[in-house]
C-alpha cells in the first residue's frame, strides 16, 4: 500500500482539479489588475506625492510607488482569499453540497477546513507571485524581497480565508457577503495601511486597522521589499496574523462539523 | 447466518425535543438488499444518516461491520458507498473528474482512481459522456454518476437514500437494472424509498416505517401475505359513493374508502365483484388487482404512502 496522503491535501486536490479549468484567466487577472493600480496610483498619485516636500519623511524616504507596491501584493492576497471563502464555501455547504459528499468519505470537517486553508495559501501565493512579476517590471519596485513577501501575502490570505469561511458556514443567506465586502473589506483596503501610513488617520481608525491582519502583513512585506526589516517586530506581526488564521480555522471546523453531522 | 453488516437495537435519533427515530431494531446480512419503506418524515433518512456515520446516535445501539460509529466513523465510512437523496456532485467538473477526485478522498492511488474510473464509466453507461461537465447531464445520468461515484472505493455496503425520486419512468428502470446487477455481484444494499414498486422490485427484505417506528418487517411477498389479502377490488363509485359503501358491508375482509375510490380487500376479486353487482351497486369502473405494498401500508397505518 502506498504512503497515505494527508486529508487536507486530498481535499485540496479536488480544488486543483476544478481550478485547472480557470487558472489562466485567474492568474492573468492577478497580474493585470495590480499593474493598473500601479500605473494609476504609483505613476499618477505618486508624482504628486513625491513632489510634496513633507511626504518623504512620512513615507520613510521612499518613492510612493515603492511604498505602495507591497500594499498591492498583500491586498491582492486578501481579496482573492476573501472572495474564495464566501460564495464557494456557502455553495459547498448549501448549494452543490460538495462538503456533504466529502463527509461521506473517511474525511471530515477538519480535512475540509484544512484543505481550504492549504488551497487558499496556494491561491494567495499564486496571485501574489503574479503581482510580484508585475512589480519586477519597474525599477522602483523591483526587489529580491518580493520573494519572501509572497509568503507573507499567503499567510495574510489564510488569515482572511479562515474567519470568513467560519462566517460563510454559519450564514443563512449570501446577503451577508455584500455587507462583509462593504463594511469590512473595502474599508480595510482603503484604510488598512496599504496606500499610506496609518498615522495619517485619526487614532480610532488606526486602532481598528491594527486589529485586522492586513496592516501587519503589509508592514512586514514593506520591510522585506524596501529593506530594513526588524526581525523581532516582523515575528510579532506574523504571529498575530497567524493567530487570526488559527482562531478562524478552529471556529470554522466546529461550525462545519455541527452542520455536516447534526 | 454470519455477523450482520448492520445491527441496530433500540436506535433513537432526537433533534432537540423532536424524536425522528423512536427505537428501531434492524439487522442487515451480507449480500442482502434491505429497504426502509415509508412516507416522508417517517425517519428513514435520519436512520440512513446514522448508518452512514454522519449523524450521531441519540440512543440505543448501532454497529456497522461490528464497529461503533461514534468511535470508528472514518474507518466505517472507508468501506461505505453513499448515494444521498440530493446529488452532491461537483457540477463544474466533468464526469471523469468527479469520479477521480472522489477516489482520492478515499486515498486511492492516482493510478487506481483512473483504473476504477474507467470501469465505473462503463458500469454507469456514461463512457461516452466521460468528459462532459456534470451540469449538462440529465437527472438520470446524474443519479447514475452518483451511484458510480459511491462505488469508487469498492464498498462492502451501499446506502441509497431515495435513489429514483424525481426521475422519469425510463430513467428509473435503467437505474433499477444497474442496482440489480450490483445485487447479483453480491453488493449489500440498503435503500430508502416511498415508492412501493421500487421496494417490490429491489428489496429482499424491508421494514415499513411510520412516525419513527417500524410497523412491519419481512419480504415484500410476506408482508403482503400477512398484512393484506391476495387481491384487491377497486371501485370508482361516482357521486353517491357514501350510500353505496353502506351496501357493501360484509364483502371481503376489509373496505377502505379513499377520496377517489373504494378498495375492497378480498381473496377472490372476481367473486367479490359479482357480489357487488348482485347487491345492485353500479361502479363507474372496476379493477381487480394483486395486493401491493401500498395496501400493506394502508392496512397498517390507515393512510396512503404518497399524499
Amino acid at each position: 500500500m502506498a504512503l497515505s496522503t494527508p486529508g487536507p491535501i486530498r481535499v485540496m486536490e479536488g480544488h486543483v482539479v476544478a481550478f485547472r479549468r480557470l487558472w489562466r484567466l485567474n492568474v492573468m487577472a492577478s497580474f493585470v489588475q495590480p499593474m493598473l493600480y500601479l500605473l494609476g496610483l504609483g505613476v499618477g498619485v505618486g508624482a504628486l506625492v513625491d513632489r510634496n516636500a513633507g511626504s518623504s519623511d512620512v513615507l520613510g524616504s521612499l518613492p510612493y510607488v515603492a511604498f505602495v507596491a507591497p500594499g498591492l501584493l498583500v491586498t491582492t492576497a486578501m481579496s482573492v482569499c476573501s472572495d474564495e471563502s464566501m460564495w464557494p464555501v456557502m455553495g459547498g455547504l448549501r448549494w452543490q453540497r460538495l462538503y456533504h459528499g466529502i463527509a461521506a468519505t473517511p474525511l471530515g470537517a477538519r480535512d475540509i477546513v484544512g484543505g481550504h486553508a492549504v488551497w487558499m495559501a496556494t491561491r494567495a501565493a499564486l496571485a501574489a507571485t503574479a503581482v510580484s512579476l508585475a512589480l519586477a517590471l519597474f525599477p522602483a519596485t523591483r526587489s529580491w524581497g518580493l520573494a519572501p513577501a509572497v509568503l507573507v501575502a499567503a499567510l495574510v490570505g489564510v488569515a482572511f480565508a479562515m474567519p470568513i469561511m467560519a462566517v460563510s458556514i454559519g450564514a443563512e443567506l449570501d446577503g451577508v457577503f455584500a455587507a462583509l465586502q462593504r463594511f469590512v473589506l473595502v474599508p480595510l483596503f482603503l484604510f488598512g495601511g496599504a496606500f499610506y501610513p496609518l498615522d495619517q488617520l485619526p487614532g480610532v481608525v488606526q486602532w481598528l486597522a491594527r486589529v485586522a491582519p492586513l496592516w501587519h502583513g503589509v508592514v512586514v512585506a514593506r520591510g522585506l521589499t524596501t529593506g530594513g526589516v526588524d526581525l523581532l517586530a516582523a515575528a510579532g506581526h506574523l504571529a498575530y496574523v497567524a493567530l487570526w488564521a488559527v482562531v478562524g480555522g478552529v471556529v470554522a471546523v466546529r461550525r462545519l462539523s455541527s452542520r455536516l453531522c447534526p | 447466518m454470519g455477523a450482520p453488516l448492520i445491527l441496530a437495537k433500540g436506535l433513537v435519533k432526537r433533534f432537540g425535543t423532536f424524536e425522528a427515530v423512536r427505537g428501531i431494531d434492524v439487522e442487515v446480512q451480507p449480500g442482502e438488499v434491505f429497504g426502509f419503506l415509508g412516507p416522508n418524515g417517517a425517519g428513514k433518512s435520519s436512520t440512513m444518516r446514522m448508518i452512514a456515520c454522519v449523524s450521531p446516535v441519540s440512543g440505543g445501539v448501532l454497529r456497522i461491520f461490528g464497529l461503533d460509529p461514534a468511535v470508528s466513523g472514518p474507518a466505517i465510512r472507508a468501506k461505505l458507498g453513499v448515494v444521498p437523496q440530493l446529488d452532491t456532485l461537483d457540477t463544474e467538473l466533468s464526469v471523469r473528474e468527479n469520479l477521480f477526485v472522489y477516489g482520492r478522498y478515499f486515498d486511492l492511488s492516482r493510478a487506481e482512481c483512473r483504473r476504477r474510473t474507467t470501469e465505473l464509466l462503463e458500469f454507469a453507461r456514461l463512457a461516452d459522456r466521460a468528459d462532459s461537465v456534470v451540469e449538462q447531464l440529465s437527472g438520470g445520468m446524474k443519479r447514475r454518476l452518483s451511484i458510480a461515484r459511491a462505488l469508487i472505493n469498492e464498498p462492502d455496503l451501499l446506502l441509497l437514500d431515495e435513489p429514483t425520486t424525481g426521475l422519469d419512468p425510463q430513467a428509473r428502470h435503467v437505474l433499477w437494472e444497474r442496482l440489480y446487477r450490483l445485487k447479483q455481484q453480491g453488493v449489500t444494499q440498503v435503500l430508502t424509498t416511498h415508492y412501493m414498486d421500487e421496494a417490490e422490485q429491489l428489496c429482499d427484505r424491508l421494514v415499513v416505517m411510520d412516525e419513527g417506528r417500524i410497523v412491519a418487517e419481512g419480504s415484500p411477498s410476506e408482508l403482503i401475505r400477512v398484512h393484506s389479502t391476495r387481491e384487491v377490488l377497486e371501485l370508482r363509485l361516482g357521486p353517491d359513493a357514501g350510500a353505496a359503501v353502506d351496501v357493501l358491508g360484509g364483502i371481503g375482509r376489509r373496505i377502505e374508502v379513499l377520496a377517489d375510490r373504494v378498495l375492497v380487500y378480498v381473496d377472490d376479486g372476481e367473486a367479490a365483484h359479482a357480489e357487488v353487482h348482485r347487491r345492485g351497486v353500479h361502479a363507474e369502473s372496476v379493477l381487480v388487482r394483486r395486493s401491493s405494498l401500498e395496501d400493506v401500508f394502508l392496512m397498517l397505518t390507515g393512510r396512503s404512502l404518497v399524499d
